[in-house]
């Protein structure tokens, strides 16, 4: 699955990053601590993450993310955007919690 | 192919370019079509130095250095220096403030992930005139994740 067709499955708002768009998303993540998802994450994943500001996308570009859903409403800073137009990372927004787009997203790549 | 060696500037408290050097650590070993797992070991230990001399060092540099049997990164900067080493290498501790904490930083497994993503690496530090971090990264074994 590409991250267009999970955003369009699911409806997640697109922010940011449209020009990665189609990067193949090969699994997930969820996490709020910067060490921990930079040291476990796994390539191609999408990172469930409440974190918004701008320093999530290094970790996102280094880990080799395919995109990255802010959780819970809460919403990225204008750097965050600019950084992920930048690196061609898109940032999704999903309103509800962590627990049940993981659910959904879950269910939809397995 | 003989030694290459680059080298970035870190700038105390600048959060808003944190982590564009490991990021071209990242994009010169990709383009050396170093092993994609070592590339990852590099950037999990150039992060989380660079974050370091970020939030808790001072002016620092990055260098990268590469040839056929390894790939060494230094980090150095002239911060305040860690006070004890060997408790700073312990798994959750952290001098982070609340804001900090607040922004997914301080877990305090920034040095424990470098140690165990590079091998071999070294620290030392002096109250006052700063730090210096030197890991290596074979290029033969897999390490790490
Ligand atoms: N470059 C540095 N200069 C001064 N202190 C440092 C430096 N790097 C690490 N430290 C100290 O070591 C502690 C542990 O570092 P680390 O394991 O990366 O955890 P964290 O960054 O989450 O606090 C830091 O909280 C800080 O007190
Ligand atoms: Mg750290």
């Amino acid at each position: 699955m590409i991250v267009k067709e999970l955003a369009e499955q699911l409806e997640l708002k697109v922010l940011a990053g449209e020009e990665g768009l189609d990067r193949e998303i090969k699994g997930g993540y969820c996490g709020d601590l910067l060490s921990e998802v930079m040291a476990k994450a796994p390539e191609g994943c999408v990172w469930l993450t409440v974190q918004g500001h701008q320093n999530i996308m290094a970790v996102a570009v280094l880990r080799d993310m395919s995109a990255v859903i802010l959780v819970g409403g809460h919403s990225p800073d204008e750097d965050t955007k600019q950084k992920a137009d930048k690196e061609g990372i898109p940032i999704l927004l999903w309103p509800g919690s962590a627990f049940d787009l993981a659910g959904r997203i879950y269910a939809g790549l397995a | 192919m003989a030694a290459l060696r680059k080298t970035f500037r870190i700038n105390k408290k600048d959060f808003i370019h944190a982590g564009e050097a490991s990021i071209s650590v990242k994009n010169l070993l990709k383009s050396l079509h170093v092993d994609t797992k070592l590339i990852r070991c590099v950037s999990v230990c150039g992060y989380e130095g660079e974050m370091n001399v970020v939030m808790h060092g001072g002016e620092g540099i990055l260098s990268v250095e590469i040839d056929r049997e390894k790939v060494i990164l230094e980090i150095s900067d002239d911060g305040p220096g860690i006070e004890n080493i060997d408790l700073a290498m312990q798994e959750g501790f952290s001098t982070a403030t609340e804001e900090q904490r607040e922004m997914g930083f301080g877990a305090g497994m920034g040095l424990p992930n470098m140690k165990r993503n590079s091998d071999h690496m070294t620290v030392e530090s002096e109250k006052e005139k700063g730090t210096q971090i030197r890991m290596s990264f074979s290029m033969a074994d897999e390490k790490g994740e």
